[in-house]
């Protein structure tokens, strides 16, 4: 329930700093775009960029400062630009980031930044992987609402406490930072993946859904969540701040105990 | 070039699209394309809510929100369309709930409900809590729940396939009184496959179009680079109308200089607006409801705060959303991504700082005109069959001249279902339409133009110039001059786009190809928004006239219908009442049931 809330002041003194800030200052960057493109040659290679970027600047508007203005035929996948949508997932200085939630200011500008394709799906072109496989593993886990009961005329109903049960793993954007970042995923890739998993934890302990026994079942597999080794990369990665290893791990533990 | 046959093809892959994919994938042999992965879609940008009158948490009934929509439409809503979304907006909510969307619950565990711009109760008395929500991430639990249940029904998807061309065939009709007409029919579509570069032709006995906005003729704005209305560009160069094209929706609180959009639910939440002076300015624009007024007056109020000299920053160019005499805890619970932008973009730490914002190009009011069964029109009342729109790109009309925060995921839910159902029934009975021949022709002449042309202009440039003078012209503000310099850049615009050339010459996901192309639509879009601006002579909802400040309901109270028409005077200087620039203007009634027109306060 919301809660009720005091009327605020009709006016505050605000403090002398508010909304100054004065000029945005502008920097230069050095970008290293790994490149591949099959039409052309089965090699991949690194291009080198120079572009004047400014303070708000992420790596996404550098990259397009590329495409619009040096070479159009640099190629990545972006769509809303502020890290909802999770089109531009890629390895920025060697870690798996989405472009546009990644502020250049925040990165060491003195020395080239990197940006390759997120590993362990085939690259396609450039920045572009094929994120088929990935969209599979999600398949399989059967990510939808199962519920086996008689359906209410109403909504079901939900405490707040169940609800927040499995919060975190609602936030997933299917971006692939945390799959790909994964070191067994890069070797096996027949291996679900943090991402299946935690799409997999959405379900298992929503206190609507009767199938969490199947998903485990799933889970239980040789290629399930055993393969995790908990190396925490995953949650590195995530640009939804998800708890991911702990959402593997409390699958795991759900599978020993059979209790959800 | 391959052939595919469908009963129903899906164009668009977010709410409206996997709303309808859902109903119409469990009745008839159902294709779904998109340009993106359908997660990727811009529903899942929504923040704040979709409201429905549930009364879970104080009295309410779809009555008021029927009025409310109508009102806050500034009285150009279709009636009957605001009564079917009202309504059934309440099963569109259960309907998402059973289908697994995590909403955030009451203490007794129902869908917990928040206060909202324009919803009110009793007829405007008060604010009132409609909107059903899950945190601030309403949107990306809808688009994530329809694409759960697409999977569940094993919806066909084509990720990456982008339409380009809607095929249509025409027959020679008679109207009731005698007149004769060409009625258009639909035949398929025609898909560029991003991968391969390869073109797919899609037949098809029903298409529902559900390609989302055009955000991007703004360069202020909250929508995705690849929101360059492909939906509405590829219908008006068909010969379908497009509806309510001046009517555009300026969010008043997005990230000032970036257009992040920072929801609504944060005045619902109790946040509000102050100018430079620390005044909290809405209490003298609309005394009554104040900070949740509509987003037409709450932007069109921060604007005129700013021309008056009372912005914040350097630059007096934004004014501040204040939060801080929220308790963090609850900005916590209730708006954890939009204060996670400020943080992560303009560095501001919402807890103890005001965060600077202004008006963002948010949504577009008008687009394909349907009926309340989302069947496409080919004029004002004739229906094309098997051509159906549901969503941003299509206007019912459900929200009029401005449309009011949270009814966008309703229009997507409620329409979204009608079309998938209406499309599928459809599809049983009728037979496949021949494809034309050569079917493919104008998308590969379309395509091979760009591909090939060798000259000097670069794409980016233009769309930059475009968006540049769409945000001096064509915002919260506008007078004939504006409107005419928007007219004239873009005819240079067009010139210059004849000698556009793209780097990459490749087939394999030339997304420099795809740019081209998106701004071609871009630049049809911007001209007929600007040419229905510039005809209509008053102020209503989100358009507002310096030059004709008043609502004309005498003149005006009436939809716009824009023709693509080779032989309108292709001058935009000389604009005369029915045509300009390739463009003829024509208008249609709009539909009231029991609602008279009032003077708009809050």
């Amino acid at each position: 329930m919301t809660a009720e809330l005091a009327e605020p002041a009709s006016k505050i003194e605000l403090p002398a700093h508010i909304g100054g800030g004065g000029d945005i200052p502008s920097f230069d960057v050095h970008l290293r775009v790994r490149r591949y493109n099959p039409e052309v040659s089965d090699e991949s290679t690194w291009d080198d960029f120079h572009v004047t970027m400014y303070g708000t600047d992420r790596v996404l508007d550098a990259l397009h400062k590329i495409k619009w203005e040096i070479d159009g035929s640099v190629s990545f996948r972006r769509s809303c630009a502020h890290g909802v949508c999770g089109s531009d997932a890629m390895r920025i200085n060697g870690r798996n980031r989405l472009a546009c939630k990644t502020l250049l200011k925040d990165l060491d500008t003195s020395k080239p930044i990197t940006v390759e394709p997120i590993k362990g799906l085939p690259v396609e072109k450039d920045l572009i992987v094929d994120m088929e496989p990935f969209f599979q593993s999600f398949r399989e886990v059967m990510p939808f609402l199962i519920n086996r009961g008689h359906e209410p005329t109403k909504e079901r109903l939900q405490s707040a406490e169940d609800r927040e049960r499995f919060d975190d793993t609602t936030k997933c954007i299917l971006c692939a930072a945390c799959t790909s970042s994964c070191p067994v995923f890069w070797t096996d890739g027949q291996y679900f993946g943090p991402a299946a998993i935690v799409n997999a934890h959405r379900f298992i302990f929503d206190s609507r859904d009767d199938a969490g026994d199947m998903r485990l079942e799933i889970l239980n597999d040789k290629e399930g969540v055993w393969r995790c080794r908990t190396t925490f990369n995953c949650t590195e990665a995530c640009p939804r701040g998800i708890q991911v290893t702990q959402a593997i791990a409390e699958v795991k533990q759900a599978i020993l105990s059979r209790k959800i | 070039m391959q052939v595919h046959k469908y009963d129903v093809v899906i164009v668009g892959a977010g709410g409206a699209g996997m709303r309808a994919a859902i109903e119409s994938g469990q009745r008839a042999k159902t294709a779904v394309l998109t340009k993106l992965y359908p997660t990727r879609s811009h529903t899942g940008a929504a923040q704040g809510g979709m409201c429905a009158a549930l009364a879970n948490v104080e009295e309410d009934n779809w009555e008021w929100h029927t009025f409310d929509t109508i009102k806050g439409g500034d009285y150009l809503v279709d009636q009957d369309a605001a009564e079917v979304m009202a309504k059934e907006a309440i099963d569109a909510v259960l309907d998402l709930e059973k289908m697994g969307l995590p909403f955030n619950r009451t203490p007794e565990g129902r869908i917990d409900q928040r206060r909202f711009g324009g919803h009110t109760r009793d007829h405007g008395k008060a604010p009132v809590r409609r909107a059903c929500y899950a945190a601030d991430r309403t949107g990306h639990m809808i688009l994530q729940t329809l694409y759960q249940n697409c999977v569940k029904h094993n919806v066909e998807f084509y990720n990456e396939y982008y339409v380009l061309d809607l095929l249509t065939v025409e027959e020679d009709a008679v109207r009731e009184d005698g007149t004769t007409y060409k009625q258009k029919r639909v035949a398929g579509v025609v898909s560029y496959d991003l991968a391969s570069g390869e073109l797919h032709v899609f037949q098809a006995k029903s298409v529902v179009f559900a390609t989302g906005g055009a955000g991007k003729v703004f360069k202020t704005t909250s929508n995705a680079h690849t929101l360059t209305g492909d939906g509405m560009g590829i219908a008006f160069r068909r010969g379908i109308p497009l509806e309510d094209m001046e009517f555009y929706q300026f969010h008043p609180t997005g990230l000032a200089g970036l257009g992040i959009l920072l929801s609504e639910a944060a005045r619902g939440e109790g946040a509000i607006l102050r100018n430079s002076e620390g005044e909290r300015f809405m209490e003298r624009y609309a005394p009554t409801i104040k900070d949740l007024a509509p987003r037409d007056i709450v932007a069109r109020s921060m604007a005129n705060e700013v021309r008056e000299g009372r912005g914040c920053g350097p630059n007096k160019d934004y004014v501040l959303l204040d939060l801080t005499h929220l308790e963090p805890a609850h900005i916590d619970a209730k708006l954890p991504d939009i204060t996670e932008f400020a943080r992560t973009y303009l560095g501001v730490e919402p807890y103890t700082e005001p965060v600077p914002v202004f008006p963002t190009a948010h949504y577009a009011m008008g687009g394909i005109p349907t009926n309340i069964t989302a069947q496409v029109l080919q004029d004002n009342d004739t229906v094309v069959p098997g051509l159906y729109a549901a969503g941003e790109v299509a206007c019912v009309s459900v929200h009029g001249s401005n449309r009011l925060g949270t009814n966008s995921l309703l229009d997507i839910n409620v329409f979204g279902k009608r079309a998938g159902i209406a499309a599928a029934e459809y599809a049983k009975t009728a037979e496949f339409v021949d494809l034309p021949v050569d079917p493919e022709a104008y998308t590969l002449d379309l395509l091979d133009h760009v591909r090939t042309s060798d000259g000097t202009e670069k794409v980016a440039a233009i769309r930059k110039e475009l968006q540049d003078t769409m945000d001096a012209n064509m915002q919260v503000f506008r007078t004939a001059d504006t409107l005419n310099q928007v007219l004239t850049d873009i005819a240079s615009f067009e010139e210059r786009y004849q000698r556009i050339s793209v780097q990459d010459k490749g087939k394999r996901f030339n997304l420099d190809l795809l740019e081209a192309v998106e701004l071609g639509f871009l630049l049809e879009l911007a001209k007929v928004m600007t040419v229905a601006a510039l005809h209509r002579e008053e102020s209503r909802g989100g358009h507002f006239r310096e030059d004709f400040p008043e609502r004309d309901d005498d003149k005006f109270m009436k939809h716009s219908m824009a023709y693509k028409d080779e032989h309108a005077p292709a001058d935009g200087s000389a604009v005369t009442a029915e045509t300009t620039a390739g463009i003829r203007l024509a208008t249609k009634p709009v539909v009231f049931t029991r609602y008279e027109p009032m003077v708009r306060k809050y």
